[in-house]
């Protein structure tokens, strides 16, 4: 199996000086290529700050992120945000599409951004809103969507780079259960079809029920993986 | 993409770009239709006492400007005439023999100037004939005066009528003379209305027993702003004898006067674009603050700070453009109807500004660079204006800013 996420010693202490808060702890994880994994935990147990750190939007104090091959911690500010745009996809909480775009351009804007050719842009886009369902919404604004639907448009940009794998932070956490429902078919879709990696970290019983490997962080500890119990098993 | 997406940011807000706009255009039509304004009135002034009396330039023998006598006039030589006229910027000359002289009719009498002209070259310089009332024009083989309205009616004088002026020759003795009046003139200045009078110079030069003699050569341009160059040149080539003055330098009063006038001017525009540079300052820290949240989502996406600068730094030119330009179609129709339709003071203002020597008119002048000029200030007062935000956009740090 291909590593895609390789994490080891990862700590995050904030307030070092002063009162320090240790949100991750002495953190290892590994993540294959093809994994559909929730990190799962009660809320200030830094599910958070370990996505961000793994996604290379926070420095951990201590230890190595690993993707793909490259240690993302020897990257400068302006190669850590390419490195970014190219190989990770991020799935927000609150949605956060460009709200003066439409869901075709929202999901475009990543391809400008890797200045991808317009025909393949325009082709990657409508296949990405067809495979979400969402073919009739293409210039439609974020305003003009439910919740679902922007929250889907987000998965579609996030795929829209082809990363390595798709981050997401409490993906479903502002839906109702018919939208949450059809965000984690569509999400499962794209893991099992198209064999992308989804990271995600959640509450929502709906989500950990579906997923394949949980992963419990608790005080920014891992307390338990469902990947070792199996293996222990 | 980008423009288009800050193109579509500055809309995100409608009414607050729209009030930042208006605030903008209403800066860009009071500053270009004041400066208009003022152009116009120096220019319509300088018009009335420079092109048409003094020339934008002079040549005289050196020191008749600070001594205006006869002893100080020249003989007028054809090797310099030329050198005058072939300067790159001349596009006429007119020999000049003045001289103040009383004129008189009846039992009254007056200060004059009395200006001997070649008609035919003063007419290409200062196209005279355009101000004769009533008469026609002078010829050079044709005894006779051009008398200026006012001076003609202190003296009780009409079309026709003789006209007697008493002064002193080149060589000291009284000289006089008697000559019809052949034209009644009219000039915007009240200077030269009440105190001049034309006659040809070979006249003037036989009345002032100062044949083939000359005070002034009088210097024409076919663009003003052309100047400082041809007076560079004519300094650098004319004889040791001769001086060559521009007109500010024969009327520093005047040129003082313009610049301080201007000075003036540009403070209350500084003062106007401080005021409108809070409006579209404070709009630009309102989008930075609600976007906090927005930017370091799109830096976690993948976008580079700077692209994400470049999009404020259009949002703020599109803003400060579109303010600009809303302006400038205000501001051209007023300032052409005001160039069109001068302010024209009457009564008590009209000849208190006459005292001064100033026709109480306001024309604008419609010049393309006012209105380049005041669009460039505000486009530069928006991008200096942007320098904060940019600087926070590129201080950026994901985690933080999408915490907002």
């Amino acid at each position: 199996m291909q590593t895609v996420i390789d994490a080891h010693n990862i700590s995050k202490v904030y307030n070092p000086d002063t009162i320090p808060v240790h949100a991750v702890n002495n953190v290892h994880l590994h993540l294959n290529r093809g994994e559909f994994t929730a990190l799962v935990g009660p809320s200030g147990s830094g599910k958070t700050t370990l996505l961000n750190i793994i996604g290379g939007l926070d420095a951990p104090s201590e230890g190595q992120v690993v993707i793909n091959g490259v240690d993302i911690s020897n990257l400068k500010p302006n190669q850590l945000i390419d490195f970014r745009l190219h190989n990770i996809g991020f799935v927000f909480q609150a949605f956060n599409l460009i709200p003066v775009l439409t869901a075709s351009e929202n999901v475009e804007f990543i391809m400008l951004l890797q200045k991808k050719p317009k025909a393949e842009r325009n082709k990657r886009v409508q296949e990405l809103l067809a495979s979400v369902g969402l073919s009739d919404k293409l210039d439609a604004r974020p305003n003009q969507l439910s919740g679902g639907q922007q929250q889907r448009v987000a998965v579609a940009r996030a795929l829209a780079s082809r990363p390595q794998f798709i981050l997401a932070d409490e993906p479903t956490a502002n839906l109702d259960s018919h939208s949450a429902a059809t965000l984690l078919d569509i999400m499962e879709k794209m893991n099992r079809e198209e064999d992308v990696t989804f990271l995600f970290s959640t509450h929502d019983q709906r989500v950990i029920d579906r997923a394949r490997r949980v992963i419990t962080l608790v005080d920014g500890r891992i307390e338990s993986d469902s990947a070792e119990t199996q293996i222990k098993h | 993409m980008l423009l288009k997406l800050a193109w579509r940011n500055i809309w995100r807000n409608r009414n607050r770009s729209l009030i930042t706009m208006s605030a903008i255009a209403s800066a860009v039509l009071l500053a270009v239709a004041t400066v208009s304004l003022q152009q116009g009135v120096w220019g319509h002034l300088i018009k009335n006492l420079v092109s048409l009396y003094t020339g934008y330039a002079q040549v005289h023998a050196k020191g008749y400007w600070e001594e205006q006598t006869l002893e100080n006039s020249f003989e007028i030589d054809k090797a310099v005439e030329q050198q005058v006229a072939g300067t790159a910027g001349v596009n006429a000359i007119a020999h000049r023999l003045e001289s103040f002289a009383l004129a008189s009719s009846g039992d009254k009498t007056r200060g004059c100037l009395v200006v001997g002209i070649n008609p035919s070259e003063e007419e290409r310089l200062t196209q005279l004939s355009q101000k004769i009332q009533s008469g026609h024009m002078l010829k050079s083989d044709q005894d006779g005066a051009l008398v200026a309205e006012g001076l003609a009616e202190k003296l009780d004088l009409k079309l026709g009528d003789t006209l007697v002026l008493l002064t002193q020759s080149f060589y000291g003795s009284t000289a006089a003379m008697k000559t019809p009046i052949r034209g009644l003139l009219h000039f915007g200045s009240p200077d030269l209305n009440n105190q001049i009078a034309y006659i040809p110079i070979n006249r003037a030069q036989y009345w002032l027993d100062a044949s083939g003699r000359a005070t002034s050569l009088v210097v024409g341009l076919e663009r003003p702003e052309n100047l400082p160059a041809v007076a560079r040149s004519l300094k650098n080539s004319l004889p040791k004898t001769f001086e060559a003055l521009t007109w500010k330098e024969m009327m520093p009063e005047i040129n003082q006067h313009i610049e301080a006038d201007s000075a003036g001017m540009y403070i209350m525009l500084g003062v106007l674009y401080l005021l409108i540079a809070f409006g579209i300052f404070s709009t630009l820290l309102m989008m930075l603050a609600e976007r906090q949240r927005e930017f370091g989502m799109l830096n976690a996406l993948g976008m580079q700070p700077w692209s994400i600068a470049r999009v404020v730094l259009a949002e703020t030119v599109f803003l400060t453009l579109c303010g600009s330009l809303a302006g400038l179609l205000l501001s051209y129709p007023l300032v052409w109807y005001l160039a069109e339709h001068p302010i024209q003071l009457g009564g008590d203002m009209a000849e208190i500004y006459a005292k001064f020597g100033f026709e109480a008119i306001f024309p604008a002048t419609i010049k393309a660079k006012i209105f380049i000029d005041q669009t460039l200030v505000v486009l530069i007062v928006g991008l200096v204006l942007a320098i904060y935000p940019v600087w926070r956009v590129l201080r950026l740090n994901a985690v933080e800013a999408m915490r907002h």
